[in-house]
């Protein structure tokens, strides 16, 4: 896991770069944001020469999930008091997935602040790698790192669409909603709305079948 | 500061807090089938459109960069073999990189 998030961090150190952003701004998002699809979902939106807001408001979209991590969490972590600010900063899709995979809270504990304090690291580390290194290239396309960014989304979505059972038929459905929703958007709205677009959709699905 | 500067700041702030929210809140939330079908379905839907987007979009216009889009087809393939994360991202970047060079 440590090795794919490095890789990850350097493609969104690469990407940020190729989208416009300085080298300092993507080390900010990834010290303080630290959630990677969100990052990348902001940086794609700059990429497109997009809306700014859009861009934000998708990359809070997808925070969203850190929220439900949290509420799963609250009581295994057992963050009361200051800790808990600085617990909340760790909690991602990587730390959520191996804190719940431990067989007793105390364990969980531990699993949960191993992974955040090397995945941090790494992250942060392997980000200014790529951006410094993309920076030094003139024309990122030429490496094909355009391609980096929705080859991860790809690779984070993956898992959700394969296998079977109704659950995963909805997923899929939703899947190829939003993206034919975002491309149909695409040249009627400025960009990074699109995707803000295909998201209000999965909510209208939200509230119309509850279960 | 720049608008971009604003944008880097809002998505950090914005991102911390919903982590925190999450930990703060009262648990019987989590109880809410809505709560629960939201947090399943709006990251897929998010990844999808973001997936189309940036392969298809230019802006405004959409467009076929056959290289990309060969780069996102191979990642697929890589997929369905089942490679780990890293080997499909780099065969997304090695095969867009590879097929421009050809053009070229």
């Amino acid at each position: 896991m440590g090795i794919a998030v490095g890789l990850a961090g350097l493609a969104f150190g690469a990407s940020a770069v190729t989208a416009g952003l300085s080298v300092t701004q993507a080390c900010v998002l990834s010290l303080f944001a630290f959630t990677g699809a969100s990052q990348f979902a902001m940086v794609g939106v700059v990429a497109g020469g997009g809306n700014l807001v859009a861009g934000t408001a998708g990359a809070l979209l997808l925070g969203g999930r850190n929220s439900l991590y949290g509420l799963r969490m609250a009581d295994v972590l057992g963050a009361r008091g200051g800790r808990r600010f600085l617990m909340a900063h760790g909690v991602i899709d990587e730390t959520t997935a191996v804190a719940m995979a431990q067989p007793d809270d105390e364990s969980a504990r531990t699993g949960f602040a191993v992974t955040f304090a090397s995945l941090y690291l790494t992250w942060n580390l392997t980000t200014l790698l790529g951006a410094v290194g993309t920076s030094w290239i003139s024309d990122p396309a030429v490496l094909g790192l355009d391609a980096v960014g929705p080859a991860t989304f790809l690779a984070i979505l993956w898992p959700r669409l394969t296998g079977d059972g109704p659950e995963t038929r909805t997923l899929r459905t939703i899947a190829a909603g939003g993206a034919a929703i975002a491309l149909a958007a695409t040249p009627f709205t400025p960009p990074g709305v699109p995707v803000l677009i295909a998201a209000v959709a999965a909510l209208a699905v939200i509230m119309r079948r509850p279960r | 500061m720049s608008a971009v500067w604003w944008a880097v700041i809002a998505t950090c702030a914005g991102c911390y807090a919903l982590k925190l929210a999450g930990l703060s809140a009262p648990r019987r939330l989590l109880d809410h089938p809505r709560v629960q079908r939201f947090a399943a379905l709006v990251p897929v839907a998010l990844l999808a459109a973001l997936i189309a987007v940036q392969t298809f979009a230019h802006g405004q216009s959409l467009l076929v960069d056959w290289p990309r889009t060969a780069g996102l087809g191979a990642a697929v393939v890589a997929l369905l073999l089942r490679a780990p994360f890293l080997v499909v991202i780099a065969t997304a970047a090695v095969v867009t990189a590879g097929l421009r060079w050809l053009v070229a």
